[in-house]
């Protein structure tokens, strides 16, 4: 912690003249989905660097976005056919992040102009990207709502709405805790230096999350040699369903 | 302990997994059943996804019926020529069945059509085991009851394409036996299951096998459809679960080992009346979720995910 404040001021100190710049760091740059991964807590700190007293005349605020690797989605709806509930109607998403936390100093429709929301990209809802034009449903609306809600209630997606401490308008830190189903890929961390409703400025670095090398080879011979996965799968169903059975004949004489 | 498994992504208790596995053999082993079709439900209540805990079953069949076929092997009660014939429609139902799970993925539709057929399958076995077991209960206390004929000559002994099964001691058409092994084989690719339930039946009563024979060649054409069905969906889903597997067939095997011990000790028209009443409990659940009403309805898939 202590190198880390004293690379950041370094960093500050090397920093060109800008009005208001903003430094991040990280707790952890890297994370490995291991075989027991409960999850894991993400500390964003840093500062804001400033050559003038700032204005006094409005509020300065620290938005932090952790964004997990985007993919397409379908959205289905169940509804009663023949007395049983199945899928009914779909919908595509072009791309949404199969993780996303949104933390600020403040309520985000406060501190947050829409323009600045459309052109970073920070709200949840505005992180997604729809497909409207091939949406064959009559009201997409309640597709991405439900996206929204599914992921939010596996902590998936967040709103940290107040939880970004800002300490004399310079110093700030959040708390992010990343749930323990996550997919691998790179976390992209974004933090936005916000003033009268406009990002004055922006800092971005990411996360590493990957699986753990056993899972990781699992995975991806299941999927660049499936042949050679599935011979697996049956050598060790054979192996197992028959090595055990030996070794209970031979316990018993 | 949590487990990730790497294929579902999910992150699961190791001794629900180990519970799982070895409860189903543990009934596997008192019943003498494969117990496929009570893993590959109990996965789905645990949170695996439908697609991974078929896949995963059709392997953990393999494991299942391993050390039994070589028994029956050393036996010489397997009928190789007949389990070959039904190998050979087997694998042709299994194909068939890969190419109607598929379909069924790509419409969306594939945890409705897996669900479907077990409320439907498990329902029809588990109310016949338990008229049958309720019989035989009967018969046992009252020994005048009338029995139930157990082979009669019917349309299936006048097609073509006849052949001689020495083991079996039979001369019939390859017809029906090939279309129980694409019954059987279809049932594998989307139930992930061994199919013994119907096999067995439909080989006694169907084909007219002698009783000596039946489990032997069963079990023989199960594995090998069950290889097979587990390599297709391995190379055209990529949904086997190793790590899962592992969990379930180490379970299993120990399960099976303390079941085949304790269900010598319990009459077995009791013990079909159990099984049968486990089957249906199983049935009851899985219809139960598909009408009652949600409480969420809407869901997430993401192509390539399960």
């Amino acid at each position: 912690m202590r190198v880390l404040a004293a690379a950041l001021v370094l960093m500050l100190a090397a920093l060109p003249l800008r009005a208001e710049e903003v430094l991040a760091g990280l707790s952890q740059k890297q994370l490995s989905l291991t075989v027991n991964f409960e999850g894991s807590e993400i500390l964003v700190f840093g500062a804001v660097r400033r050559e003038a007293p700032p204005d006094p005349d409005t509020d300065l605020h620290v938005i932090v976005t952790i964004e997990g690797p985007p993919a397409p989605a379908v959205i289905w709806r169940k509804a009663r056919r023949l007395g049983i509930w199945m899928n009914v109607e779909s919908m595509r998403i072009r791309a949404a992040p199969s993780f996303y936390a949104v933390a600020s100093t403040g309520p985000l429709q406060d501190i947050l102009s829409m323009d600045s929301d459309l052109t970073h990209r920070i709200s949840t809802r505005l992180a997604i990207f729809e497909a409207r034009a091939d949406a064959g449903v009559a009201n997409p609306g309640a597709f991405t709502e439900a996206l929204i809600r599914i992921r939010a209630d596996e902590d998936l997606y967040q709103s940290l709405e107040g939880s970004v401490s800002l300490d004399r308008d310079t110093l700030f830190s959040t708390t992010i805790s990343l749930p323990k189903n996550l997919v691998e890929g790179l976390y992209v961390t974004r933090v936005f230096l916000v003033r009268d409703g406009r990002v004055i400025d922006a800092f971005e670095t990411d996360i590493d999350v990957q699986k753990a090398v056993l899972e990781r080879w699992l995975y991806n011979m299941a999927h660049n040699q499936p042949v050679l996965y599935g011979l697996l799968a049956l050598g060790l169903a054979l192996f197992f369903g028959w090595g055990a059975s030996a070794a209970f004949r031979y316990l018993r004489g | 302990m949590q487990v990730y498994l790497p294929i579902a992504e999910i992150s699961v208790n190791a001794f629900l997994l180990l519970s799982v596995g070895g409860g189903v053999g543990l009934l596997s082993g008192m019943f003498g059943v494969g117990g496929g079709f009570l893993i590959t439900p109990l996965l789905f209540f645990i949170g695996v996804p439908p697609p991974v805990a078929v896949a995963t079953g059709v392997n953990q069949v393999v494991a299942s019926s391993i050390s039994g076929v070589l028994t029956h092997l050393k036996r010489n009660t397997v009928d190789l020529r007949m389990g070959t014939v039904l190998l050979v429609g087997g694998v042709l139902g299994s194909g068939i069945g890969i190419w109607v799970f598929n379909l069924l993925s790509r419409m969306g539709q594939i945890d409705l059509a897996v669900q479907l057929s077990y409320v439907v399958f498990l329902g029809i076995i588990g109310a016949l085991m338990l008229r049958e077991g309720v019989g035989a209960l009967r018969r046992a206390a009252d020994p005048t009851a009338p029995r139930r004929k157990l082979h009669t000559h019917t349309w299936i002994h006048n097609l073509p394409f006849k052949m001689k099964f020495r083991t079996s001691g039979l001369y019939i058409s390859v017809i029906p036996p090939i279309l129980v092994g694409v019954a059987v084989g279809i049932l594998a690719a989307v139930m992930g299951v061994g199919g013994g339930f119907i096999m067995v039946p439909a080989m006694i009563y169907l084909l007219g096998m002698p009783t000596k024979v039946v489990i032997g060649t069963s079990l023989y054409q199960i594995m090998f459809v069950a290889a097979f069905t587990t390599m297709m969906h391995a190379v055209t889903n990529y949904s086997v679960d190793v790590m899962l597997a592992l969990f379930l067939i180490v379970g299993g095997v120990i399960g099976a080992q303390m079941g085949a011990r304790m269900g010598l000790s319990l009459r077995p028209e009791v013990l079909r009346i159990l099984l049968a009443l486990l089957v249906l409990a199983v049935c009851g659940r899985i219809a139960f979720d598909l009408l009652w009403a949600p409480s969420e309805l809407y869901s997430i898939s993401v192509p390539g995910r399960f």
